[in-house]
């Protein structure tokens, strides 16, 4: 038994787009909450992905470390060295302009970008998966890569662990009422200076281990910094700060429209992710699970 | 109020006191709102210098050129960002539209006369700039930054769409330009495209310092200072807001189309995500708000850009990211900020 | 005789929240009009659905008889409702003169002009002057407000909305935050308003409440609970029990 070919497209579409979410989903999520926490706009997000597969790369190349091994590699140290940049950089701007805010991540992440290419090189990298990872798994009717079903079981398991900590602990639900109000939050005495460092570590963790998941599917450049900053942005924006449930929702919704633009019209695929991110903003400006 | 000289003391009795005060008062209040009108001797600075590059430097004249250029799209971001306080990160998007008219006319229907292009290139990035205006500026934040980043891409995407007319990312090379005025030809060494650009932005740097200090320019300020208040006092903000976007859409395109002028190509990079954010390092680096800082910074910038990606690009690249870093923490207000606070200490030091 | 200004039936919800609720009040030319109540009952929220900065689920807001209840924030404004807000909302980067200049220059629509310097409008500049030397704020006229100490931002705040002309003015605690040293200074200007405009002020102090207001409306949990002259309102015991309960003791024990 065997698919129809628009059936299989449309497969093909949503499987290959799933994946492509779950990576979206795991970097974003983290640029979401700390926006909402504290409004403060992150642009060298990116930058924590990138760092994040280039220790992925090192790791699995140059010390032998294994692939998952190497991914809480770089969570912990990309956590760790944004502890660093947050006290000494970040923390003093959280009353500053957008625009201030705008330029010294901008500056950050040029600098990154520039340090990365002079370690690295600027050709696109890519990293030799372990063999299970690698091939087709036969399912019957059709045949799947197994390393896109590996992202979206590693997605689903990361969303599922990161929903507990957001809805069932402690920490979740302080993190959340500080999101929807900080003055409040800080009067019943949650230290939200703390829990925001807490968060943002976590958050440039994740995307650390998203920029390592994503090699294999979009290759590892420096300028995969900015490139993809835009996706990081868009699926922000259009999910609504500080939603877990926005971010997840606008990472399926454009990882889809991506993928499916790409696949039906090979020369104007990339317009789509654009074109609904635009018109979702302009209905709902906040974001689908945005407030105000 | 004692008068010793009774001369004085005459014409000072038909009034008293109280309405004399007054009445300076009030000359001081209209010579305040006036004098930023005036032109101080330091504004002839800049230009003085730009001229003196042409005799100083004749070798470095395309460089010069496209430094001038730069100056222009900066001025231009200058009104939305530094005077109506708006944070965008599309502007390229004009700049681009500019450029591709100019390369279109030329390509597709043979028109090189480059004057009537500058102003083929100002109306039509003027319409993009309203279009995009009139739908965006009400959005502000986030969601702004996403929509103007994300409307330019899209065009950038548009018109790799239709590679036979732009030429993709390849571009479309080898404009024929026509002689300015029929006469001042082109040459290797960029001197008529140098003294062209100079006079173009002479002639709009003063259209804009008269904007600024306009009522409108007040109204802008109000804007960026309050924008609860402005609504309160009965102030039209979007379309105040739209209007100078518009305007800001058509100078940046006039940047384009001297771009396009006087590189004789050009490609779907001048869209670049990269046009659009280093347009706006150049005014944090000279100071936004300041028309001036236009100058400084966009001269700055390129000539970083000049001495470092000689080495090598990503030492530009680290540079000018440290220098935005250290701009940000410690001199927020750019070059023109801190020579302003540096004035305001000699003063209080001289007594 | 129209109303300067009259709403009728207004509501506003939040989802499930109703912040104001079938709430009718007039305001006729030359009103003094005190609108009192706890905190929380919703008096500014009141003000906003007025101004046009909130719209109204339901319910009708009229101007001189002209339903306004469509028309945004900056439309209203230019049919002659003024605000002052309960934070200060000034230009505080620019002058004293530049924040009148603005609030006249919108008015008559000298701020469209973008061709002469902001210098050459002699008229508004002078009127700008008029208004600071009638709240004696003249000398500091070109000093930057975020340099004033509050009493006289909060006069400034003041300023503008008389620079606007209006016919329906709306001060939400005019006095709220200047130090009681200062604050003679506020009351006594309003106290000293054209006796044209029709005045509707938010306080907290019911001295300023009874020497100004000679109608008063009394808003509790967003629904008005009673409205009439300060005579009526001192008298009636709901009043009392929910908002001069403490003052009423105090008067009755020291007589």
């Amino acid at each position: 038994m065997s698919l129809s070919p628009t059936l299989n497209i449309a497969v093909s579409i949503l499987f290959d787009g799933l994946a492509y979410a779950m990576f979206l989903f795991i970097v974003s999520v983290g640029l979401s909450v700390t926006m909402g926490l504290m409004g403060f706009v992150n642009l060298a997000h990116g930058a924590f992905a990138m760092a994040g597969g280039y220790i992925v790369l090192s790791a699995t190349r140059a010390w032998g470390v294994p692939f998952f091994l190497s991914l809480l590699v770089a969570f912990f140290i990309v956590g760790a060295v944004s502890v660093v940049f947050e006290r000494v950089l970040y923390s003093k701007l959280y009353k500053a302009t957008e625009l201030d805010q705008v330029l010294l991540t901008i500056g950050l992440a040029f600098m990154a970008i520039a340090t990365f290419t002079y370690i690295y090189g600027p050709i696109p990298q890519s990293i030799h998966l372990p063999e299970y990872l690698n091939g087709q798994i036969n399912v019957g009717f059709r045949t799947f890569p197994v390393y896109r079903a590996f992202l979206i079981v590693v997605g689903a398991a990361l969303i599922a662990v990161l929903w507990y900590g957001f809805e069932r602990t402690n920490i979740g639900a302080k993190i959340r009422a500080a999101v929807d109000n900080r003055r409040m939050a800080q009067s019943i005495g949650i230290n939200v200076d703390r829990l925001f460092t807490l968060t943002f570590a976590v958050g440039s963790g994740l995307a650390a281990i998203g920029g390592g998941l994503s090699i294999p599917l979009l290759g590892l450049s420096p300028s995969f910094a900015i490139i993809y900053l835009v996706f990081f942005l868009l699926v922000v924006a259009v999910g609504g700060l500080g939603s877990f449930k926005g971010t997840l929702v606008a990472a399926i919704v454009l990882g889809i429209f991506d993928t499916g633009g790409k696949y039906l019209y090979a020369d104007a695929g990339g317009f789509f992710i654009y074109a609904v991110a635009v018109l979702i903003l302009l209905v709902k400006p906040a974001g689908l699970y945005g407030r105000d | 109020m004692a008068e010793t000289n009774p001369a004085m003391a005459e014409a000072a009795a038909p009034s008293s006191s109280a309405t004399g005060g007054m009445s300076a008062q009030r000359a001081r209040a209209i010579a305040f709102m006036t004098n930023r009108h005036h032109l101080s001797w330091l504004e002839t600075i800049p230009w003085v210098l730009a001229i003196a590059a042409y005799f100083i430097f004749p070798d470095r004249m395309t460089f010069g050129t496209q430094t001038l250029i730069m100056v222009l799209f900066a001025l231009s971001l200058d009104l939305i960002l530094g005077f109506a306080g708006i944070v965008t990160l599309g502007h390229a998007a004009f700049f681009g539209v500019g450029a591709y008219t100019v390369a279109l006319l030329a390509s597709r229907y043979g028109w090189g006369e480059p004057i009537t292009a500058l102003l083929a290139s100002a109306a039509a990035a003027a319409v993009v700039g309203f279009a995009s205006g009139w739908l965006l500026l009400r959005y502000r934040g986030l969601s702004l930054l996403v929509l103007t980043l994300s409307t330019t891409i899209m065009l950038q995407e548009i018109g790799n769409l239709f590679p036979t007319i732009t030429g993709g990312y390849d571009g479309i090379p080898g404009l024929q330009i026509s002689p300015l005025f029929g006469v001042f030809q082109y040459d290797l060494y960029s001197h008529t495209n140098y003294l062209y650009c100079l006079a173009v932005l002479f002639v709009l740097f003063f259209m804009v310092r008269r904007i600024v200090n306009s009522p409108f320019g007040e109204a802008l300020a109000g804007i960026r200072e309050n924008v609860a208040r402005m609504h309160a006092i009965g102030s039209p903000v979007h379309g105040r807001l739209v209007a100078v976007y518009t305007i800001a859409a058509a100078i940046a395109g006039v940047a384009g189309a001297l771009f396009a002028q006087t590189n004789a190509y050009v490609t779907l990079g001048v869209f670049d995500f990269e046009n659009s954010a280093g347009v706006m390092v150049m005014l944090a680096l000279g100071g936004a708000g300041r028309l001036y800082g236009a100058f400084a910074g966009a001269v700055i910038y390129m000539v970083l850009q000049d001495y470092l990606a000689k080495m090598s690009p990503a030492f530009w690249q680290f540079g000018i990211g440290l220098l935005l870093v250290f701009t940000v923490m410690f001199a927020r207000r750019g070059l023109f900020g801190v020579l302003e606070d540096a004035r305001r200490l000699l003063r209080r030091g001289t007594p | 005789m129209t109303a300067a200004l009259e709403i009728r039936e207004l509501h506003k919800n939040f989802g499930a929240l109703q912040v104001t609720r079938d709430v009718n009040l007039t305001l006729d030319r030359g009103a003094r009009h005190a609108l009192i109540g706890p905190n929380g009952a919703g008096k500014t929220t009141l003000v906003n659905l007025i101004t046009g900065v909130l719209k109204p689920t339901s319910g009708k807001v009229l101007l001189d008889g002209e339903d306004i209840t469509a028309l945004s924030q900056a439309k209203r404004s230019r049919r002659g409702i003024a605000r002052t807000f309960q934070i200060n909302q000034l230009f505080r980067g620019l002058t004293v003169l530049e924040n009148l200049y603005l609030a006249i220059g919108e008015r008559t629509r000298a701020c469209n002009r973008l061709w002469r310097p902001a210098g050459a409008e002699g008229a508004v500049i002078e009127e700008a002057m008029v208004h600071l030397e009638s709240l004696k704020l003249a000398d500091d006229a070109l000093k930057l407000v975020r340099e004033l100490p509050y009493g006289r931002q909060r006069l400034v705040e003041i300023a503008i909305a008389l620079a606007q002309r209006p016919r329906v003015l709306l001060l939400d605690e005019p006095a709220a935050g200047v130090p009681s040293s200062e604050s003679h200074l506020i009351l006594d200007v309003v106290g000293a308003l054209d006796p044209d405009i029709a005045i509707l002020i938010i306080e907290h102090d019911m001295d300023v409440v009874f020497r100004f207001a000679k109608q008063i409306t009394v808003l509790v949990a967003g629904a008005v609970l009673t409205q009439g002259l300060p005579q009526e309102i001192i008298a009636d015991p709901r009043v009392r029990a929910v908002y001069l309960g403490a003052e009423a003791d105090r008067e009755t024990r020291h007589g």
